[in-house]
């Protein structure tokens, strides 16, 4: 199922937190969505699980407006992973998980023995298993994290929004995380702070800066010293991966050195 | 900080939580049971005790010839009446009553996500307040009898809440906080109203009205104004309970909600009018009673979990149960006068409460 966003706006108090923003995922691949903080990735994330009604433009996902569709039928087809997950009373991770079944529910139905052996399978999938019977509130923030994403995965969308997914994450498991998503088969969007990682694993960048898009292409095209200096305000240097020959940004907390073989343009050269 | 793997599953801190039993039907449906039987027990003890004490036989006897049309000796009538006319209806209408300020007090904090909330917290009980009051100082409704001030008072609570739903309602719809805000703000504007309503006509009916408003009483309890409070109370738990679901989905958050295709606005202003209405009913024939509604969901959420689909099963019986106790010492204790409600529920509570928390280390609204 491919998502578009055509010319979407977010205006809030005459203030565009996303402008005439056009976002392609394709079916089945994994669409990254970096930029600063502020640039409205979320913002736009928002009005594609519609927690936001946009102030323009349409989200359409395989054609259709997303807004002719009741709220319960978009949620059957894009399940999300949001930034505000809190809960304020004691679920068990068993429940939260069970509730990701809520779209494909009516009323009060008991999840089927197949949705319970679902729900076993994604909490599996995300190592949270072990973890099932005990409440979200004592969990660290990374096994909270994991358990949202499970959550997610039982909604069986065919399009998996996610908002910094690796936060709190021990490296492994954002590892882990990452590479069930690009092998998972589903539409992903997905918000990503770490360049690395959405490098390795998006087939699809998008760059936003102040609610626009800035550019768009393949890590290996958009994630450009240029780019990077333009969008971010800081100096890096891109080197290939040794394996997979994605790119790779090395930074240095004191910009670069001039002295750095790679080359040190002048700030001048590069705005 | 530390970093969870799966080695962290050694014993950590975190581990130290009790893992909770996963409420199966079967052990829902015998809790529920022995629940039940439990409540019947204590509506039979707290008929039979009192001021005059009616032994069990008796109790069963008089409840029997009621209930069937039999006959009672002449000699008798004065017991009879005091079980029938006045005990029955009062601890039946303590039981609903407690069981409606459980269920609507765990609905309502998951509503506007907040473990402090209460059924008062839109300023239903002060509203109803004020309307029980202006009917009394100053005759309004007279037409309705002996249920103006009853009246008044459901009136009073449905505006109050209907102010603070209108007053919150801003740009993004209504927000959890701005309703809590909005409903703290108006019961101090409300409670103020009434202060000065008293302060101009000082007689003792206006101050023992406002009593027994801001204390709670089940002794103004008939059988005429009973059928009403309990019908509009089991109608609004069944409604509430039917929408399980949507409340526990909403208990993780708005954005989640959308996620997951509840459309939490519309959710929470449907349930508001259905909490509002059963809030109203209770206060118009009991004043306010406070701590039930607050402590009793807390209560039940340590024993059986938060998932609402039993949350709002079991919680009415406990709050039934306990308000039941409640009332019972409330008019034997320091009999023939009566304890304020209020005052009861927090000395049972309290300890109760605080102890259940302690042991199981229930979490109270994150971390």
């Amino acid at each position: 199922m491919e998502l578009r966003t055509e010319d979407l706006t977010v205006e809030i108090d005459g203030k565009a937190l996303v402008a005439d923003l056009r976002l392609d995922a394709v079916s089945g691949q994994v669409l990254g969505l970096v930029g600063p903080n502020g640039s409205g990735k979320s913002t736009a994330l928002r009005c594609i699980y519609r927690a936001l009604k946009p102030s323009r433009g349409v989200v359409r996902i395989g054609g259709a407006d997303l807004t002719d569709l009741p709220l319960r039928e978009s949620a059957q087809r894009i399940a999300a992973l949001t930034q505000q997950g809190e809960a304020d009373f004691d679920f068990t991770v068993d429940e939260v998980v069970a509730l990701g079944r809520t779209p494909h529910k009516h009323g009060n139905q008991p999840l089927t023995a197949a949705e319970r052996e679902l729900c076993r399978t994604a909490m599996a999938q995300m190592d949270v298993l072990h973890l099932a019977d005990r409440g979200i509130l004592g969990l660290s923030g990374g096994e909270r994290q994991r358990v949202l994403v499970a959550r997610a995965l039982v909604q069986q969308p065919e399009i998996l929004v996610l908002d910094e997914p690796t936060n709190h994450l021990d490296i492994r498991h954002q590892i882990e995380l990452l590479g069930y998503l690009r092998g998972c088969g589903r539409t992903v969007i997905v918000v990503l702070h770490d360049l690395n990682l959405a490098s390795a694993v998006c087939d699809h960048i998008a760059v936003l800066a102040g609610g626009r898009l800035v550019t768009h292409g393949t890590p290996t095209k958009v994630l450009t010293r240029e780019l990077i200096v333009e969008v971010f305000g800081v100096e890096a240097v891109i080197v290939r991966h040794p394996l997979s020959g994605d790119p790779q940004i090395l930074f240095a907390l004191d910009g670069m050195p001039s002295s750095t073989p790679t080359s040190a343009p002048t700030p001048a050269r590069l705005v | 900080m530390a970093v969870s793997t799966k080695a962290a599953s050694v014993p950590s801190v975190q581990a130290s939580r009790p893992a909770r039993r996963r409420g199966s039907r079967a052990a829902t449906a015998g809790l529920i049971l022995g629940l039940s039987v439990c409540l019947i027990g204590s509506v039979f003890v707290a008929i039979g005790l009192g001021s005059a004490v009616v032994p069990p036989a008796d109790t069963v006897r008089y409840l029997w010839a009621s209930v069937t049309g039999g006959t009672i000796p002449a000699d008798e009538v004065t017991r009879y009446q005091i079980i029938w006319q006045i005990r029955t209806p009062r601890v039946l209408l303590a039981a609903i009553v407690g069981a409606g300020l459980a269920v609507v007090g765990a609905a309502i904090q998951a509503l506007v996500r907040n473990s402090l909330a209460d059924p008062y917290i839109l300023g239903v009980s002060s509203g109803a307040s004020v309307g029980a009051v202006t009917v009394s100082l100053f005759g309004v409704l007279s037409t309705l009898g002996i249920y103006a001030v009853s009246v008044g008072a459901f009136a009073g609570a449905l505006v109050a809440t209907a102010l603070v739903y209108l007053i919150a309602y801003g740009r993004v719809g209504v927000t959890p906080l701005r309703l809590v805000l909005t409903g703290v703000a108006l019961s101090f504007g409300f409670q103020a109203v009434m202060s000065v309503m008293i302060y101009f006509t000082p007689t003792s009916e206006s101050t023992s009205t406002v009593l027994f408003w801001t204390m709670g009483s089940f002794g103004a309890a008939t059988w005429g104004s009973l059928p009403v409070v309990v019908a509009i109370v089991i109608a609004g738990i069944v409604v509430l309970r039917r929408f399980s679901r949507p409340l526990d989905v909403m208990a993780l958050g708005d954005e989640t909600a959308a996620s997951l295709g509840v459309d939490s606005v519309r959710v929470r202003r449907g349930l508001f009018v259905v909490t509002a209405v059963m809030t109203g009913a209770m206060v118009a024939v009991s004043g306010t009673i406070g701590f039930v509604g607050l402590v009793i969901p807390h209560i039940t959420r340590i024993l059986i979990g938060a998932p609402h689909a039993r949350l709002l099963v079991i919680a009415p019986f406990l709050g039934a149960i306990l308000m039941v106790w409640v009332d019972l010492i409330s008019r034997t204790l320091v009999a023939p006068r009566e304890l304020p409600l209020g005052v009861l529920t927090a000395l049972i509570g309290v300890p109760v409460f605080i102890m259940l928390m302690r042991r199981k280390g229930y979490v109270f609204g994150g971390r």
